[in-house]
């Protein structure tokens, strides 16, 4: 009786854990970049820009002005929801934009503080001062 | 006890040195500092917008991880 208690426990554990590990995968899995739109990156026609927005580095297709346009409203309800209390939509958009140039991969585009459009290599990136 | 005429010349001399001395070290030791005719003005925007930014960082990078495919 007892050996058959910790069994189903065990049993029920298991299977918590299955269903965790499926809720944690599931999202990660839905949650990858458009191919076109990581193509775009980069090849450098777009680039991130320090108020945490994608923005054209050169005149783009029509196919690529809908994937920035539909990226950057996202990015914005994004920014209006979680915004912490005490912080405005643009200053989170902007602490933000600091880290998405950090990440920006060599070869691709970020916009400099004085407006340049740069290329990311191997160093650090050109950030605004107030980043982190 | 009364101090004698010599003595109290002396002192008189001795102050006068003093007196001397303490003219020629301000003399040497001379800084001017002009007040400003307007009233000092700090402006702290950028500090407390940097502050913010410092804050929010954290936030920032869990929004990233949270939505892969928009950033």
């Amino acid at each position: 009786m007892r050996w058959k208690n910790w069994k189903l426990g065990g049993m029920a554990m298991g299977a918590v854990a299955v269903t965790a590990a499926i809720a944690i995968a599931v999202p990660s899995a839905m949650a990858q970049r458009d191919p076109a739109y990581e193509a775009a990156r980069a090849a450098g026609q777009i680039g991130e820009q320090p108020d945490g927005y994608l923005g054209f580095v050169s005149n783009p297709t029509p196919a690529i002005r809908d994937i920035v346009n539909d990226i950057n409203i996202k990015r914005k309800a994004a920014y209006t929801a979680n915004a912490p209390q005490g912080s405005t939509v643009e200053q989170f958009a902007f602490a933000t934009g600091c880290n998405l140039i950090a990440k920006t991969k060599p070869g691709e585009k970020y916009k400099a503080p004085d407006g340049r459009w740069l290329t990311r290599d191997s160093g650090p990136p050109v950030r605004d001062s107030r980043c982190p | 006890m009364t101090i004698s005429n010599k003595e109290n010349r002396r002192l008189t001399l001795d102050g006068r040195y003093l007196a001397i001395l303490c003219a020629m070290a301000g003399l040497s030791a001379c800084v001017q500092i002009e007040t400003p005719d307007k009233p000092i003005e700090i402006n702290l925007n950028i500090n407390i917008k940097q502050e913010i930014i410092y804050r929010l960082d954290g936030d920032a990078k869990k929004l990233i991880e949270q939505n892969e495919d928009i950033f």
